[in-house]
């Protein structure tokens, strides 16, 4: 009983957080909203420590909040799942949102939206508890869409400037086109189990494993497997959030958002709901080798394209973002090749190394006065010692370097994908291999320009590519904005708000992987909330037999080809930025073509709006002008009308009410009559 | 049940309060005809509570029943009665009357006891269509409810209001004369005018398909369903704010109630042989209409045509024949009644001050008018389906009916998730978002108390019904099984 009030309180104290700074934003003071907000998230954090603690204790939870609706037989309940898979989610996300909360203290300082800010990301914290917590579909569905309202507001956050509400409609309609499949797989769970509760549907799944479903009438060879149908379809949902090629576009754009939300949205945890969700159809997933085929060569796509773009970047966040994606595309590798564990657990490892690296980005940005483009820093370790010493731990950690938690995660990765049957896998590990280069390179490439090297801000620069700043900096000012440093003027270091939750990231950058790898993957720690079919994809198994420990992973990675190729794109990036300057305009030259095919993103987005959108419009304003004005109203309603009118006409010509009219028409009958009876006479 | 005429009362007390207000309030004294106007449609809201207070959701029979002899020549009778479908109905109307009278409070300026009068006296004439059990009696109401509508639109409304209006005349004439010819047939063959009666009447099939389409000719104009829809967007664009919140949240709902009372129950067997042509239209409507939607350059028309796409669901639902699939609409169409109402109302706020409608003559609303920002924000989120807004429900529970019914359906009705999000944010996108547009926008002031009040009473309705839509839903689940058990049965014999 005592448990099942802390588990309501964890979601309803970000929430009440919320409604106080949101609801009062116009008359309450900061302090206010933000101590709210904090204090929300804070207790949410607290009592899911506690709730771990019981969790390993091993109490698990499965019950119902309250009834949503019920209909003929079908009931939809809100209820919450606490087992071990839900309860590293709530630690993650609870925590991570706490440190951007204390961090946009100093982020937002000047933002005339500071508590409207607040009221945001904590009601993101509430939708994606709700989100992880959930014990049924309906409610998974309804954090779901939440965390994409959330991400929408806050993408556009900055309302008035074009290219933001710009990136926000791409991304909840993008998100839409991934819902679109998601709640048809929702329904053909409902439809052929009967009921939406996780339990229930996954206890039954095993009898549905052999059922079909004809997608064509006609024919025994328009069948499909049912659950890979089913699979397929949520995974699509999954695409979308977790932004997953083709439907990644979005995520690139969302850095038009505040960094915190980047860290904590777009990095940390909404992104990788799909990666939540998909290890929490586990039972489902199993049982379709097509849907896990298919799962593994849309992460491998994703990981190595995407790593491919974070080489041409020039703005910090974009350099981050690409490297989110290329890493969602590892996570997703991970679980088409059955390593469900392992993806939560580089889910987990990269939510802490992944929102220290975007809080870091932002961290230089406000010491480069809002001036994003790395080509205008260079050497700023000097002047901000802090955020430099953690953006290195980041950039360790996410390339995979041994002892430090992205190694431990990402390894494990790899590993599985090399031990993996399923079709797709050869390809899949050739990604993830070439992915490991890539990742290095552009993550040092972005370290050394920043960091290292010659100052080269405080100079005129050439264009920049985009800019984080402020609302305030916009409203209605008819000045040229500026941005960066003014010549002479040094970088600093940033406040205590914001170095402090830095380093609290860079510690378990730096060991989580080392302390939680043996008991997250090796020691059952997921017992049944993760399924794995031993029989049919014993990935897992083999890991197991051949893990020896922390420490000894580490020590043997030392002479594994994926440590060295790490360690080539380090060296490759040091030589290209750092020792030869000119190397990258002469490659740049060199190979035009590629260069331009990465710097159009691969004409994704080209694509859409010409097609999609453009084709969306044309199609509209032709079905209107041509079917509802053209055909129904102007041949059906106007044309009836037209033919009642001439009658009308007709009819009005007998009745023109002149009297010589009658007595003409008078006198022509009566000599038509008087003709016809003497010729017949 | 107390002795008290409760349904009467829902279906007299407007009627009788907009004579009230017609006789008592002069041009030159409108605020005396406002005070009258709110304190009638209160006292029809208050009157109507019972209903749900009273009401006993196990049994699916007609409660609240009251029965006089009317024209006993030819058995018609005052014969009124609500189930769990029609009740929420009557409470929905009299809730948007209050609405209404609120909304028109200090915008119309000319002939105030006249406006009142017509939105009250339309508001009873609607109770009495919801309630009424005797065909005649349904017939004259729904007849007579239009001449208030026809009114507002044509004295309150825009420069074309006399096209609208025409328009409108056009499409509902053929299918008014041959419902009525159908409602004779059907007391020549049975001797009575009592639907309940109807319900249980065997016919032939080939009797149920002429009956079924010439039931279907009056209620899909009413609806609308495409390709009989284009009246609507007409009509909203010149009516005044009042009249486009009534016609939406409620005028509309009349022909969805019409295949609910009439055309299902006693036409069953037609029902099921054109379920088929029922489906196919809906999905148009939901599709074509989306993209119609899409190209749309006058907020009242986008919202007009969004909501042909949201009764495309409505018609989708029914014939379903599946309690989730029925119940969903009947939700759908509830909700829709808060929702487009809502969107409605913010076009007025916004059109009250710029008077254009025009969304290119919009641009950085949020500036100026934050609060009222963050209403239609939430409306149109609603409008777009996200969960946790009475949008969703309906929506969510008519796709995962179609889901069961065939994948293919499913598919298309659920490209609403993307249709349905693009023509509403992008809609809000280049109204409200960016810098300010224009020094009308850089004019405007936020939400007066009263608007507020409005909107946040919507807002209340839209959310609540989200979150928690069981209490909703209960009361349906017993009329929803009669009705469906009506269907299955054949009635051919």
């Amino acid at each position: 009983m005592e448990m099942q009030k802390l588990y309501l309180l964890v979601p309803l104290a970000p929430l009440l957080g919320a409604i106080v700074a949101g609801l009062f934003c116009r008359v309450i003071p900061r302090r206010l909203a933000h101590a709210a907000a904090i204090a929300g998230v804070a207790v949410a954090f607290v009592a899911s420590i506690f709730i771990w603690n019981d969790v390993a204790a091993g109490h698990t939870f499965d019950g119902t909040v309250y009834r949503w609706l019920s209909s003929g037989d079908h009931v939809f309940q809100v209820g919450f799942l606490i087992d071990s898979l839900t309860v590293t989610m709530m630690l993650v996300v609870t925590f991570v949102s706490l440190m951007v909360h204390i961090y946009t203290i100093g982020y937002m300082h000047d933002d005339p939206g500071y508590n409207r800010f607040f009221s945001y990301i904590s009601l993101f914290t509430f939708s994606m508890l709700m989100l992880v917590m959930s014990n049924n579909f309906m409610q998974l569905f309804f954090g779901w869409e939440a965390v994409g309202l959330v991400s929408y507001l806050l993408i556009g956050f900055w309302y008035t400037r074009p290219t933001a509400i710009f990136a926000n409609l791409k991304a909840f309609l993008a998100n839409r086109v991934g819902d679109f499949g998601f709640i048809l797989g929702i329904g053909l769970v409902l439809a052929n189990f009967g009921t939406l509760d996780y339990q229930p549907v996954f206890a039954q799944a095993r009898d549905l494993a052999g059922a079909t479903i004809s997608l064509f009438p006609g024919g025994d060879s328009s069948t499909v497997s049912l659950l890979s149908v089913t699979c397929i379809l949520l995974f699509i949902g999954a695409m979308g959030k977790s932004a997953q090629v083709p439907l990644h576009v979005w995520l690139p754009d969302s850095m038009e958002g505040p960094t915190p939300i980047s860290a904590l949205i777009h990095a940390a945890t909404m992104v990788t709901a799909g990666i939540f969700m998909v290890a929490r159809m586990s039972p489902l997933f199993e049982l379709s080798d097509t849907a896990l085929s298919f799962v593994i060569v849309v992460g491998s796509i994703t990981a190595l394209f995407m790593g491919f773009l974070g080489v041409i970047q020039n703005d910090i966040k974009r350099v981050v973002a690409y490297s989110t994606l290329s890493q969602l595309g590892y996570m997703t590798v991970a679980l088409g090749a059955s390593a469900y564990s392992v993806a939560i657990f580089h889910l987990m490892t990269h939510a802490f190394f992944k929102a220290l690296l975007f809080l870091a980005a932002g961290s230089v940005i406000i010491g480069m006065h809002h001036d994003q483009d790395i080509r205008n820093m260079g050497g700023l370790r000097k002047y901000m010692p802090i955020t430099w010493l953690t953006s290195l731990i980041g950039s360790l950690a996410l390339i995979g370097t041994p002892f430090f938690s992205g190694f431990y995660s990402k390894d494990s990765i790899i590993e599985a994908v090399k031990l993996s049957h399923i079709a797709g896998s050869g390809f899949a590990y050739f990604s993830v291999m070439a992915g490991v280069f890539i990742t290095a390179f552009y993550s040092f490439r972005m370290y050394f320009l920043v960091f290292h090297g010659e100052e080269r801000f405080g100079k005129p620069h050439a264009g920049t590519q985009g800019h984080d700043a402020h609302a305030g900096d916009h409203d209605d000012r008819k000045t040229v904005e500026h941005h960066g440093l003014a010549p002479g003027q040094k970088p600093h270091e940033t406040p205590w708000v914001v170095t402090v939750p830095l380093v609290l990231l860079a510690i378990p950058s730096v060991f989580i992987g080392y302390v939680t790898i043996e008991p997250m993957l090796y020691g059952g720690f997921f017992g049944d909330a993760i399924f794995v079919d031993g029989q049919a994809h014993p990935v897992m198994e083999e890991l197991t037999r051949d893990f020896q420990g922390a420490l000894a992973m580490a020590a043997h990675a030392l002479s594994s080809l994926v440590f060295w190729l790490a360690l080539a794109g380090v060296i490759s990036a040091w030589f290209c930025y750092l020792k030869m300057p000119g190397i990258p305009a002469a490659a740049k030259a060199i190979c035009g073509p590629v260069y331009t095919l990465l710097e159009n993103k691969y004409y994704f987005d080209q694509f859409y709006e010409r097609v999609f959108a453009g084709g969306a419009r044309l199609l509209g304003r032709g079905l209107w002008r041509g079917g509802d004005a053209g055909v129904i109203d102007g041949l059906i309603v106007g044309g009836s009308v037209r033919v009642v009118g001439g009658i009308a006409m007709l009819a009005r010509l007998f009745q023109s009410g002149h009297i010589y009219h009658y007595a003409f028409t008078m006198i022509f009958g009566v000599c038509a009559l008087l003709s016809i009876w003497l010729l017949r006479a | 049940m107390s002795g008290l005429p409760i349904l009467s009362l829902a279906v007299w007390v407007p009627i009788f309060a907009g004579f009230i207000v017609l006789f008592a309030g002069a041009d030159r004294n409108s605020p005396r005809a406002r005070m009258l106007a709110i304190a009638g449609a209160l006292t029809g809201l208050l009157v109507t509570l019972p209903l749900y207070t009273g009401f006993d959701t196990t049994t699916p029979a007609m409660q609240f029943v009251e029965i006089l002899p009317w024209i006993p020549r030819f058995d018609i009778h005052y014969h009124l009665g609500v189930d769990g479908i029609s009740m929420l109905f009557v409470i929905l109307n009299s809730f948007i009357t209050v609405i209404v009278v609120l909304a028109g409070w200090k915008v119309i300026e000319s002939k105030v006891a006249q406006y009142n009068a017509c939105f009250l006296i339309m508001s009873g004439l609607l109770n009495g269509i919801f309630t009424a059990l005797d065909g005649m009696l349904f017939y004259v109401f729904f007849e007579a409810s239009l001449i208030p509508l026809y009114l507002i639109i044509g004295v309150w409304g825009g420069p074309r209001r006399v096209y609208a209006a025409f328009k409108f005349f056009l499409f509902t004439l053929m299918g008014s004369l041959l419902f009525l010819v159908s409602l004779i047939y059907l007391y020549f063959d049975s001797g009575s005018f009592a639907i309940l009666d109807w319900h249980r009447m065997p016919l032939p099939l080939a009797t149920q398909q002429w009956i079924f389409l010439a039931f279907l000719a009056a209620f899909a104009v009413k609806v609308p369903m495409w390709p009989v829809h284009t009246w609507l967007p007409d009509a909203h664009v010149e009516a005044p704010t009042g009249g486009s919140i009534v016609l939406a949240a409620i005028a509309l709902k009349l022909g969805a109630y019409g295949f609910v009372r009439f055309s299902l129950p006693i036409a069953p067997d037609a029902s099921q042989a054109f379920s088929g042509l029922i489906i196919g239209l809906s999905l148009i409507a939901v599709v074509y209409i989306g993209f119609v939607a899409l190209a749309q350059e006058d907020m009242k028309k986008l919202v007009a045509y969004s909501s042909i796409a949201h009764m495309g669901f409505v018609t989708l639902g029914f014939f379903l024949f599946t309690p989730l699939g029925v119940e969903g609409a009947l939700v759908q169409m509830i909700s829709h009644g808060f929702v487009a109402g809502a969107m409605f109302y913010c076009i007025g706020v916004m059109y009250d001050r710029v008077h254009s409608r025009q969304i290119a003559d919009y641009g950085g609303v949020v500036n100026t008018m934050p609060k009222f920002a963050a209403f239609f924000m939430l409306f149109a989120m609603a409008n777009a389906g996200l969960p946790a807004t009475s949008g969703f429900v309906g929506e969510f529970m008519v796709i995962m009916a179609a889901v069961k019914f065939n994948l293919w359906i499913g598919f298309i009705a659920a490209s609403t998730m993307i249709l349905g999000a693009a023509y509403t944010l992008w809609m809000y996108k280049r109204v409200v978002f960016g810098a300010v547009g224009n020094p009308h926008v850089a004019e405007l002031t936020d939400v007066t108390r009263r608007e507020f009040l409005v909107l946040a009473l919507l807002a209340a309705c839209a959310l609540g019904m989200g979150l928690y839509p069981q209490p909703v839903t209960e009361i349906m689940h017993s009329s929803v099984d009669e009705l469906l058990r009506h269907v299955s049965v054949s009635k051919i014999q």
